[in-house]
């Protein structure tokens, strides 16, 4: 069954007299339990394509059903609902909340729409959550108190906190060495393997895409090329 | 049930997430609620203070005896030339008499006499009291003025001028050192009074007089025993457009009283229509059945004594009525206009509180953007973070109201400590202070908490 099945979608920006066409009719289908990563050139379109996946914007036209159910003509309010529910979110900027611990940041996301989880409850959540991402030792620092791979660990247990089938990285290792990246990756794949979340990782690093089984490359607002690699080599 | 829990929680949550965010900048939160702090606190001193001042007011008003009028003679005038309040003589005992029996809306009326100040002797110790009246045993109705010991004189002793008298509470704190001066003789002018009564505390009056320096007796005993120089123990007729005086020295004692009548003679009675007034006193006091009444009762008196006294039409009053109900209004009006003029002032403190909070809120909005568009990115919406930027702000308010509310409270508890300024704890003031910290935090909360959920949340992740 397919995760994600998107049908000729089309984005069109216009800056006043100028039409700006980013996304000229992508169709793509993502099964469940696949890591995909989604490479291409500045400027080919993969960041308004992982926002229109995302459910942070919506396509022009064009149909796009996640999980089963149609999100494309989603109100605001809606889309947040689907955000909260079915997809977690991983920056190349870590995007933690200064000054807070790694506790409460895993927390948050249960304040949107969490509210049938007692207190209790989505503490413990949380830490299981920061102890399947290897900071067990971790919890009550802040950001500061972290390494750049911890930081990023952080980000994930926040991301799928609400346990959602689909997790969309940003260029999750932009900000890592290769060794953080390494393990990084490591801790992706064994999310992707062992709790069969479905990973699509946007980047422009080789041995990223490389260690993908999927790899979609797109040029100037279309798909290029779709390819299954040998996958798995780091 | 299940409804309420999950509101209960989330409502919880919101809290939390607010406070967490508050403590992330403890220096810049505690800096915001300052103007806050301050608003709060002036509004509860001022109406703290303001109360206490009017209550005070109201206190003292209620000692000098509520709805009181007070009669005084009035201006003599000859050819034309006035001689200003008090220059004649023209209130009777009889005057105060036909006005309890006559005016419906008076409860009670007293004639007074001042004597002049001289000294009270008991033993070795003498003093001399502020005011020594005459009067009758109604003076303690009308001031509202129970007997703490002992009794007072009765009608019986005003017609026999009986030398006793009933003293003040400073009197026996002077003359008495704190012993019962019941039963005790102390002189006055030479006259021997027996003390029968001893007149509760009183305390100070609007004008700050100590109403408990008093010795009353009789008006009798005053006017013909003691003779008190303010009113020469005279019989006076009005001097009536002119046609001459008549003098008589009145005799000393009541029992020999119809001997005063001056005799009149043909001519005399036929030039003034007016009965000699043979006994004259300082003034009269009387007391409305209510404080409504007090204007009633005014009316009543002015139409009564016009007619006693064979004032014509367009006349000159010979008396004036003072309604004390209306000076301590005027008094009290003051204090009220001067606690709503402060109030004032401290409300717009609070606004430009209100005003700094919203500024700061706005550069937090501004801050925190990208935390914003993170928020959104996990699921909230626009609602959401609404809620969470008004709970702040109105978290800080509220925090700072409680601030203000102790400062408040404690600079009226110093105002009232080391000023000695009345003071009154106000419950309504702190209701009010709360609501209105609260309000200040929605209002001034809402546009930058608006803002925040209007954010587009691509933009506001990609914000540097």
């Amino acid at each position: 069954m397919n995760l994600i099945e998107l049908r000729d979608i089309r984005k069109t920006f216009y800056l006043g007299e100028v039409v700006l066409p980013v996304l000229k009719g992508i169709s793509l289908d993502i099964a469940k339990g696949e890591m995909v990563a989604l490479t291409g050139a500045s400027g080919s379109g993969k960041s308004t394509l992982m926002n229109t996946l995302g459910c942070l914007d919506r396509p022009t036209s064009g149909d796009y059903a996640l999980d089963g159910e149609e999100v494309s003509r989603l109100s605001n309010d809606a889309r947040a609902r689907m955000r909260n529910l079915k997809m977690g979110f991983v920056f190349q900027n870590f995007n933690l909340l200064p000054r807070t611990t790694a506790h409460m940041q895993v927390m948050m996301p249960l304040l949107y729409g969490a509210e049938y989880i007692s207190q209790k409850e989505a503490r413990t959540r949380a830490e299981a959550m920061l102890v399947r991402v290897g900071l067990a030792d971790r919890m009550d620092h802040q950001p500061s108190q972290l390494s750049g791979g911890q930081q990023q660990r952080v980000a994930l247990a926040r991301a799928l906190i609400n346990r959602p089938p689909l997790l969309l990285a940003d260029e999750p290792t932009g900000n890592l060495d290769s060794q953080t990246t390494r393990e990084v990756l490591a801790l992706f794949k064994q999310l992707n393997e062992q709790d069969g979340i479905t990973i699509l990782i946007v980047t422009h690093d080789p041995k990223v895409a490389t260690s993908c089984r999927r790899v979609i490359r797109m040029a100037d607002g279309l798909i290029e090329a779709d390819e299954i690699t040998v996958g798995g080599a780091l | 049930m299940n409804a309420m829990r999950v509101m209960l929680i989330k409502s919880l949550r919101i809290l939390a997430a607010a406070m967490t965010a508050l403590r992330r900048n403890v220096m810049r939160s505690v800096l915001t609620t300052l103007g806050i702090v301050i608003g709060v606190g002036a509004v509860i001193a001022m109406m703290e203070i303001g109360n206490g001042s009017s209550n005070a007011i109201q206190k003292t008003i209620a000692s000098m005896g509520a709805n009181t009028l007070m009669i005084f003679p009035g201006a003599a005038a000859s050819g034309g030339i006035s001689f200003g309040a008090g220059s004649t003589m023209t209130l009777t005992p009889q005057d105060s008499d036909a006005i309890i029996k006559e005016c419906p809306s008076v409860r009670a009326t007293a004639p007074v006499i001042r004597s002049k100040n001289a000294p009270v002797i008991f033993g070795s110790k003498n003093w001399v009291p502020s005011e020594i009246d005459g009067t009758t045993p109604e003076f303690l109705e009308v001031r509202e003025w129970p007997v703490a010991e002992g009794a007072t004189f009765d009608d019986r002793d005003v017609r026999n001028a009986a030398r006793v008298c009933v003293v003040g509470q400073t009197l026996v704190r002077e003359l008495f050192q704190g012993q019962s001066p019941i039963g005790e003789e102390v002189r006055l002018q030479n006259v021997s009074l027996r003390v029968v009564g001893v007149l509760n505390k009183k305390g100070a009056s609007m004008g700050g007089r100590d109403q408990d320096d008093i010795l009353i007796a009789p008006w009798t005993t005053i006017k013909f025993r003691v003779s008190g120089a303010t009113t020469a123990n005279t019989v006076t007729v009005a001097p009536a457009a002119g046609t001459g005086t008549a003098t008589q020295r009145g005799a000393l004692y009541p029992g020999s009283a119809a001997g005063i009548y001056a005799a009149r003679s043909a001519i005399q009675t036929k030039n003034s229509p007016m009965p000699v007034r043979m006994i004259t006193v300082d003034q009269i006091i009387v007391s409305a059945t209510s404080a409504a009444e007090a204007k009633d009762a005014t009316a009543e008196i002015t139409g009564l004594l016009h007619d006693r006294h064979h004032l014509a039409e367009g006349e000159v009053d010979d008396f004036k009525i003072i309604d004390m109900a209306e000076i301590a209004s005027v008094m009290s009006a003051t204090t009220v206009m001067m606690t709503r003029l402060l109030l004032a002032v401290a409300m717009i403190s609070l606004v430009v509180g209100g005003v700094g909070i919203m500024n700061i809120m706005l550069v937090s909005v501004t801050e925190r953007t990208k935390e914003i568009g993170l928020r959104m990115a996990v699921g909230a919406r626009g609602a959401d973070i609404l809620r969470q930027f008004l709970t702040e702000s109105v978290v800080l308010c509220l925090a700072g109201g409680a601030m203000g509310i102790a400062l408040g409270r404690g600079s009226s508890y110093l105002v009232s400590k080391f000023l000695h300024w009345p003071t009154l704890p106000s419950l309504g003031a702190i209701i009010a202070s709360v609501l209105v910290s609260a309000s200040v935090g929605i209002i001034f909360g809402f546009y930058p908490a608006w803002k925040a959920s209007r954010l587009d949340p691509i933009e506001a992740l990609r914000y540097e």
